[in-house]
């Protein structure tokens, strides 16, 4: 019987070992026992699986850097060669008692008798279990006799590795698509896929493999409904495999070298679910309640790492620290627990962290019913803002702060710590880009609209704004003024949407509250929270996918949508005949023109980008228009307006098609793109050249590729999208937006091309730096590598060593003077322009 | 409009800045007086001269400040559209300073350089006003890379329709493919220049310029086609190189205009340097006559 049994040995099990591993020598030192009092299981015959499969060489980053590390393991960043084997000799030292291959099929029982079942049938009995598992799961096998061969691989590190040999994919998802096209190279490589296309596959991964697969040249085949049957090793001088494959038309005996089967992984939480911890919804990535001391629901059982909702590996290790610590009685403070100190330093009062955590939590009804770890995470990731009135009390709380920063400022990066503002001081104004949320700790904020009448609002304790621009994507519409005594939590926006997606509570309080300020900016300005609570929960929140159809031109509207986010193109007559007349983006009305005059709709009206639209009925805008406060007189103008511009476009068929192909480039979503107007330019690939040279000599944009019509001409450069794709899945939160809209890549960036993946146009690339340039006088004299991307630059050692980080567009953010590209263009082709200014493209067309 | 052309720069600024220094020197040089014909050795020739080889360096400045990229002076189409305007206005300026006196000399060979390099640039300023439009619509909102894949495509397709056709259409196709030129040297860019040959039936390669020939010798197949399914092969074949014809045509067209926008600058730039050296022999030797 174990004290401890701590499943998987990644980052958060193996500190948890060595820290076990650690207690017990101290304990032995006094002549207590020998035998050790846990045990670490690992499925897989290696430690750390998920960074064994990492490529070769890659940089491994120590995120979040303001935080210390608290493990008898060393950990820095560096290549994954070296964080593996800094843990295997750590391991070694420490003599951590690990079994590898054995795989935990089950556990049962309470605390102080868990049983733990093996894939094997050996039960192993522990007091307490603490799960590392991860969030990767053991990959899925082929399910055939022959399945556990050495040649039947279940991933792939280098495609580089085989050459002329006969390889059969098994799998029709990315990941055995990527491989296959990166195998067939210099290999014939057979897809084996169960259905009759390739459905599961992004689109890009399924048009090159289609392609691929018709492409005579190509070394790539695929038998579709068919599945393998049986594997054997092959006879003596015949390929080491013999394989029988059930196709549609029969069985079929194949003879290959490999099997490289890609068929997903077996999410690891029906297995968590089976020992009976809770998830809280059935969102995939709900993370389990967990108490301070990351106890789940069942007593005995704790949970740590990403499982636990903590992805990076330093907070990973942190925990398995600390969850040992605490299995043993041992309520020692957490690691993160000076940060917080930080964030509270220059509030009015002072009080333990904890107590003020716990009251920090209790005064936000919308947070009080999250999970006590979760809401600290919450503050640590957030600004803690104070104001103070102008004056003695307002310098004395800068001077306070500033001999702290000062402390600070030794630590690379610096962690964040109070920010004080002074009382009427505005916290944002309308125009600027910022996704973060805030919440009223205490005293009050003003908002202010941006539109005459400039309407206020004002705010109090538990409630919050900036909802707009975090759902929405768009720059802030309104002004927001710290008022008296305030106290404030500002949380960035990656913070938020995972608390959304993980706790109903905040997801439904930020949907409601955003449903009303809507109703208000559009209807009712002067109508207060409480007269529009009824409207707001009879009005529905609707999401659309890419390419939905809101309603169809002929029906009868009985209904206006509020876009949310995303974009809406609107399009009059049928088929080819269709002509697009308006777009419309986040934050405006669709359909209004059915509720005011003609119900009948004149157009289609078709999502361009996914999009979330607040459905109002006729009944409920009836009752805000009766208000006495409504706002009616401007919104029938705009609807007069609209009428005008739409049936003008109609006239205009070449407009709306031009109209049509932006929208097909993602300008719906665009807030600053590179138009380039092909009869301007001269192809001097100047603004190539100015964006390498103002970049590390990389050029982040490529002039000839992307698509051409009319003559305008869309160059593959980023359109710095209203909800950036390639934010949506940054480990180490890399990608940023600056407060005036440019979406950047910063130094934390770890390469792990999440966000290439996820850029639907195409703008990111990975690269190593490239090497430093003489000077243009010394070009100018002496020849050599003149300015621009040289298009074959060999990265030194020290770039190599580095890594290849992502690189796209920043608009050349923080440079004065604005974008390079555009003021180096000689002829005027070259312009960066927003969505205010797309109508006036197409205008110009005319001529 | 968002979209502004080098000439139309902010309202067409530069315009009226050369105009303002052209009436200045107009003034300048009526002011000489009668005592002598105007030339460079009044106190009004110097001034004009001045301003001519001062602007002549800023003008040759261009290439740095095109190359500066992170400077904030100005945009570089600014700049373009300044270069066009005062540089046009040079031509006026450096003819007043030289009182329009002419002869076999370094002064004249200095000003005979200057309206070379004006006129080239005239040159390039209609190219870089013409050509892309052209460039444009030869391409049709392709690339140039598409218009290849296209030709290769079409190189295929006609190889294996050749291949069912009588084996002198499969030597002639084959042959016309293998020996279809492209570009080449400075001449065969700039004037769409065709080496292309192909075999007819036997013995040595003959032109075929434009694909004509190719063209021409599967159409006389035709009318002795032996079978229906042949007739149909040269048929088919005669229509994919009739493309591939006009595939040609338009990379063609593509690399003499692309050629066209780039080269003038080969010739303007060295010979501003040549005009530099000039320039400064020029102001050297006037000082040493003084």
């Amino acid at each position: 019987m174990y004290q401890i049994a701590i499943v998987g040995a990644g980052p958060a099990g193996l500190s948890a070992a060595a820290r076990a591993a650690d207690r017990d020598r101290r304990a032995h030192k006094d002549g207590k026992g020998s035998t050790p009092s846990y045990v670490l299981l690992e499925a897989f015959n290696a430690h750390a699986k998920t960074i064994q499969r990492y490529q070769k060489g890659k940089h491994v980053m120590a995120e979040p850097g303001f935080l210390d590390l608290r493990s008898d393991l060393e950990f820095g960043a560096g290549s994954r060669e070296k964080v593996l084997a800094r843990w295997g000799e750590g391991m070694q030292k420490g003599g951590v008692n690990i079994r590898f291959g054995a795989e935990v099929r089950k556990i049962a029982g309470n605390k102080h008798a868990f049983n733990l079942q093996l894939a094997n049938g050996e039960v192993i009995q522990a007091a307490h279990v603490v799960l590392a598992i991860g969030l990767e799961g053991n990959p899925r096998k082929l399910g055939a006799p022959g399945e556990d061969l050495e040649r039947v691989q279940y991933q792939l590190d280098d495609p580089k590795e085989f050459r002329d040999e006969t390889i059969l994919v098994v799998g029709a998802g990315d990941s055995a698509i990527e491989n296959a096209l990166a195998l067939a190279d210099q290999n014939d490589v057979w897809i084996i896929n169960r259905g009759k296309e390739f459905s599961r596959a992004k689109d890009a991964n399924l048009s090159a493999v289609v392609a691929a697969i018709a492409d005579q040249r190509r070394r790539l085949n695929c038998y579709y409904e068919a599945s393998i049957k049986s594997v054997t090793p092959g006879a003596a001088g015949a390929p080491p495999l013999t394989v029988v494959v059930q196709t549609a038309t029969g069985e079929k005996t194949v003879q290959c070298h490999r099997i490289i089967a890609r068929l997903g992984g077996i999410p690891p939480r029906k297995f968590v679910e089976s020992v009976g911890i809770k998830f809280p919804n059935e969102r995939n990535d709900a993370i389990p309640e967990l108490s301070r001391h990351y106890e789940s629901n069942v007593p005995g059982v704790y949970v740590i790492g990403s499982l636990a909702g903590y992805p990076l590996i330093k907070q990973a290790m942190n925990q398995g620290y600390d969850v040992v610590e605490f299995i043993n009685g041992n309520d020692l403070k957490p690691a993160d627990h000076p940060l917080l100190e930080y964030q509270f330093h220059g509030l009015p009062f002072e009080r333990p962290v904890d107590e003020m955590v716990e009251r920090f939590q209790t005064l936000i009804p919308m947070f009080r019913q999250m999970n006590g770890l979760q809401f600290r995470e919450l503050i640590i990731e957030s600004d803690v803002i104070v104001t103070y009135p102008e004056g003695a009390e307002h310098e004395d709380a800068k001077r306070k702060m500033q001999v702290l920063n000062k402390q600070l400022a030794a630590k690379q990066p610096q962690p964040r710590a109070t920010r004080i503002v002074r009382e009427g001081e505005a916290i944002y104004s309308p125009g600027e880009f910022g996704t973060s949320f805030f919440t009223i700790v205490d005293g009050e904020v003003i908002l202010e609209g941006a539109q005459p009448p400039h309407v206020r609002t004002r705010l109090g304790r538990g409630e919050f704004f900036g909802e707009m621009s975090l759902l929405s994507g768009r720059p802030r519409s309104d002004k927001a003024i710290a008022g008296a005594g305030c106290i404030l939590v500002e949380t960035p926006r990656r913070m938020m949407v995972k608390l959304m997606n993980s706790n109903e509570e905040v997801r439904s309080g930020i949907d409601w509250i955003f449903v009303v300020r809507e109703l208000q900016r559009h209807f009712a300005p002067f109508a207060t929270l409480k007269d529009l609570r009824n409207i707001a929960a009879r009005v529905t929140l609707r999401r659309f996918k890419a390419g939905e159809v809101l309603f169809k031109e002929g029906e009868i509207g009985d209904s206006l949508f509020v876009l949310r986010s995303g974009g809406v193109a609107l399009a009059r007559g049928k088929g080819s005949e269709q002509i697009l007349v308006a777009e419309v983006r986040s934050g405006h009305l669709v359909g209004e023109m059915a509720l005011m005059g003609d119900p009948v709709r004149r157009e289609t009206a078709t999502t361009t980008v996914a999009a979330d639209a607040i459905e109002i009925k006729r009944k409920e805008f009836l009752e805000l228009a009766r208000r006495e406060d409504a706002r009616l007189d401007p919104l029938q103008k705009d609807v007069s307006k609209r009428v005008i511009d739409n049936a003008r476009m109609q006239v205009r068929p070449e407009a709306g098609s031009l109209m049509n192909f932006l929208m097909r480039e993602g300008l719906g979503e665009a807030t600053n793109v590179l138009v380039i107007d092909e009869t301007l330019c001269v192809g001097c690939d100047n603004c190539e050249k100015a964006c390498a040279e103002t970049h590390g000599g990389v050029s982040r944009l490529d002039r000839e590729a992307g698509a051409t019509y009319a003559n305008v001409h869309i160059p593959t450069a980023c359109r710095h999208c209203e909800q950036p794709h390639c934010m949506k899945d940054c480990p180490p939160n890399a990608i940023r937006r600056s407060e005036s809209g440019e979406v950047y890549i910063n130094d934390s960036c770890i390469g792990c091309g999440n966000c290439q993946a996820n850029c639907p146009y195409g703008v990111i690339r990975m690269v190593y730096d490239a090497p430093q340039k003489r000077g243009l006088l010394s070009w100018l004299l002496l020849g050599g590598n003149g300015p621009g991307e040289q298009s074959d630059y060999q990265p030194s050692a020290a770039a190599k060593e580095k890594g290849k980080k992502a690189v796209k567009c920043d608009a050349c953010v923080g440079m004065d003077g604005g974008p390079a590209c555009v003021r180096a263009c000689p002829t005027g082709a070259a312009i960066r322009i927003g969505p205010e200014q797309f109508v006036d493209l197409v205008e110009e067309r005319k001529r | 409009m968002i979209h502004r052309n080098l000439l139309l720069f902010r309202g067409a600024r530069y315009l009226w800045w050369s105009l303002v220094l052209l009436i200045g020197s107009g003034v300048l040089y009526a002011t000489q007086g009668n005592v002598q014909p105007p030339n460079g050795g009044t106190w009004q020739g110097y001034v004009l001269g001045s301003i001519g080889a001062l602007l002549i360096l800023w003008l040759t400045f261009l290439g740095v400040r095109k190359r500066s990229y992170k400077t904030t002076m100005g945009s570089v189409q600014g700049w373009t559209s300044a270069h066009v305007y005062l540089g046009t206005a040079l031509l006026i300026i450096a003819t007043l300073h030289a009182g329009f006196q002419v002869g076999w000399n370094l002064h004249t060979l200095a000003y005979a350089l200057m309206i070379v390099v004006i006129f080239s640039g005239f040159f390039g300023l209609y190219s870089y006003l013409n050509n892309p439009v052209l460039i444009s619509k030869n391409r049709e909102g392709g690339s140039r890379a598409e218009l290849f894949a296209e030709l290769f495509e079409l190189d295929k397709e006609s190889r294996s329709v050749s291949q069912k056709c009588a084996p002198e259409v499969g030597i002639a196709v084959a042959s016309s493919i293998e020996r279809t030129t492209l570009g080449g040297g400075v001449y065969a860019q700039l004037f769409s220049g065709d080496e292309s040959l192909y075999v007819r039936g036997t013995g040595a390669p003959v032109r075929n310029i434009d694909q004509q020939g190719v063209i021409d010798f599967v159409a006389e197949r035709l009318p002795r086609a032996q079978k229906g399914i042949e007739a149909a092969n040269l048929q088919h074949l005669i229509v994919l190189l009739c493309r591939r014809q006009a595939v040609l045509r338009r990379i063609r067209r593509d690399i003499r205009l692309r050629g066209w926008l780039k080269m003038w600058l080969y010739f303007h730039i060295p010979v501003t340097f040549a005009l530099l050296f000039a320039l400064t022999a020029h102001i050297v030797s006037t000082f040493v006559y003084w």
